[in-house]
């Protein structure tokens, strides 16, 4: 599928290339990061040094320190772990619920497959916000739970894709040969269908994660996320939000961060949906 | 049509019935019980049970659901833990800020939107590139962030604009053209982020549409007949395409609200987001059931208009 005439697609190598870099940067976090994101020295001493600065034991502050003296680079790196981590399993979770519900309520089209839909359509009209920081806030903050939290109210929009996808596939003439062979609808669900919705669903995913990085830097932001001193770019907007005034690096850089990761999943997620249709413009 | 109309709305009020239920599901599972909370550890069985009485936690849930919106219908939503203030009356005092602060943002975004659009569909391909980049960027901002940058600008580096509240502590002794002014400095930084982001979610969708539009044969068939310029742009091109967009506008309504709970959470705006975070992080179990539910019906009332409106501005789906 990502075939060579999508990566003539400027948006598509834009895209793909950011994306490379920042999982390079957070798989290789200890490596670059120059320092231990948890580190703390001589508090007074080396507390909100600008960036490009030395610290007073010499120390290169790529991006300047935060309020403990913290190096805000080393954070940054470790922070995309988590939020691309954190993204990428949140749209696993959401796509497989998604695939299942579409292509089950695209095969069996009885009672079966209008229920589906109807929940789903229940589901997607629900503002997602309010449900996130109710799940968010009524059980302990956790990585796992922002995880299971973002990848269940996520789903819907995918399921909906899939089963358009499906219900035209269903009348395709290799869907027809199965079934006239004698094929069960499992069978035909998940042998011929599955692997013809890849595409799509790619789409859905890629717009997905970005969705999914916000979301959870939004909670973390909140302190309903991931939760201090463990680095995350919310977190650290968050605590730089109070240090604006002398120090507004510290919020700046994990904001930026976060805007290059959505703006790489929409460009991709763009050239792709373009590019399955059939018209690049 | 009204058959139609009465179907949507019927399924408008099953949402807002499963927000309720849900909301109440969500409650029950969490871990902690209410009656601890409220009575304190050092309570005895005889007053966790007395507190759980008075509370109606002693019920079975299909009750207290009932029991809910039973009193929830006659205006009577329970008391604030955190405040001791009426949940009726918290929530009467913030919806219209948020519907206010909701609705001028919508529009102002798809003024914009509508305009960046359709510099992008006539001018050359490198105009397009440039806005569409510039549109993806605004789209992929997280509110939260864009806010705290605004207030670093506009109130502390610059100083020209408060930083949060809906008035200043003065507002009560000004006269009405000052506290009009007051109101207006108040609300320009939370309206210019949500507009920024928004101008971004809305020139990407009517882009789409208008590019969509200029592929149908209606528009070959202007061309034909000699029409170029301004005339086929607005009259045959930017009428056809704005259908899909106000559907769009209304599915688009739930995330928009997302991003004013975090932008009244930032600045402190008096409205439902930010009665639901406080709620939230208070564990104001009233609070949170009322802030959901008002949230969903203004989502769902807005989807709903989005809805009508579509069918009122395109015979072909009033008469489908």
């Amino acid at each position: 599928m990502p075939d060579s005439a999508l990566l003539h697609d400027r948006r598509a190598r834009a895209g793909l290339l950011l994306l490379a870099g920042l999982t390079g940067l957070a798989l290789l976090a200890p490596l670059v990061a120059g320092a231990d994101p948890a580190a703390q020295g001589d508090v007074v001493a080396t507390r909100f040094l600008a960036p490009l600065a030395h610290g007073p034991d010499g120390h290169f502050h790529l991006l300047g320190t935060d309020r403990f003296g913290r190096d805000v680079w080393a954070r940054l790196v470790h922070g995309a772990r988590v939020s691309l981590l954190t993204g990428f399993l949140a749209t696993a979770i959401a796509v497989g619920i998604g695939l299942v519900v579409g292509t089950v309520a695209g095969v069996w089209r009885g009672p079966l497959g209008r229920g589906l839909m109807a929940a789903t359509d229940f589901a997607l009209a629900l503002p997602r916000v309010v449900l996130l920081l109710l799940l968010a806030a009524l059980w302990p903050p956790s990585g796992v739970l922002v995880v299971l939290v973002l990848g269940l109210t996520g789903w819907m929009s995918i399921a909906r894709l899939v089963y358009g996808e499906a219900v035209g596939l269903m009348a395709r003439p290799f869907v027809l040969a199965a079934r006239s062979l004698g094929a069960r609808r499992l069978r035909l669900a998940f042998r011929h269908l599955v692997p013809s919705l890849w595409t799509p669903v790619t789409v859905a995913a890629a717009l997905g994660v970005g969705n999914a990085i916000t979301l959870e830097a939004g909670l973390s932001y909140l302190g309903l996320g991931v939760q201090p001193p463990a680095p995350s770019w919310g977190g650290m907007i968050a605590s730089g939000r109070d240090t604006l005034v002398n120090a507004p690096w510290v919020a700046l850089a994990p904001g930026l961060a976060l805007v290059l990761t959505v703006v790489a999943c929409t460009l991709l997620g763009d050239a792709l949906r373009d590019h399955l249709a059939g018209h690049p413009d | 049509m009204l058959l139609r109309l009465l179907g949507r709305v019927a399924a408008a009020a099953a949402v807002v019935l499963g927000v309720v239920l849900l909301t109440f599901l969500l409650l029950h599972l969490a871990p902690g019980d209410p009656a601890v909370h409220l009575a304190g550890p050092g309570a005895s069985a005889a007053q966790l049970a007395a507190v759980r009485h008075t509370l109606g936690l002693d019920q079975p849930l299909p009750l207290q659901v009932l029991a809910w919106l039973g009193r929830a219908a006659t205006g009577d939503w329970g008391t604030s833990l955190a405040t001791g203030r009426p949940v009726a009356t918290m929530l009467g005092e913030a919806w219209p800020w948020t519907a206010a602060l909701v609705l001028l943002s919508l529009g102002l975004s798809y003024l914009f939107g509508i305009g960046l659009a359709l510099l992008q569909a006539q001018g050359s391909a490198r105009r397009d590139t440039i806005l569409s980049v510039v549109s993806v960027a605004l789209f992929a901002v997280p509110a939260y962030w864009l806010a705290v940058v605004l207030v670093w600008v506009f109130s502390w580096r610059l100083g020209w604009l408060p930083a949060f509240g809906g008035a200043g502590v003065d507002a009560d002794f000004l006269p009405a053209g000052a506290r009009a002014v007051d109101l207006l400095r108040h609300l320009a930084l939370p309206l210019v982020t949500l507009t920024l982001i928004g101008v971004g979610g809305a020139a990407r969708f009517v882009r789409g549409s208008l590019f969509d539009a200029r592929r149908e044969p209606f528009l070959v068939a202007a061309r034909a007949r000699g029409l170029s310029g301004r005339r086929l742009l607005l009259r045959h091109l930017l009428r056809n395409a704005l259908g899909p967009v106000v559907t769009l506008l209304g599915l688009s309504l739930p995330a928009l609200f997302s991003g004013t709970v975090f932008v009244e959470g930032v600045f402190a705006w008096p409205g439902v987001g930010r009665v639901l975070l406080l709620g939230v992080q208070a564990r104001d179990y009233p609070v949170v059931m009322a802030a959901a539910l008002v949230s969903a019906v203004l989502v769902v009332l807005g989807t709903l208009l989005a809805d009508v409106l579509r069918a009122w501005l395109d015979p072909r789906v009033r008469h489908a």
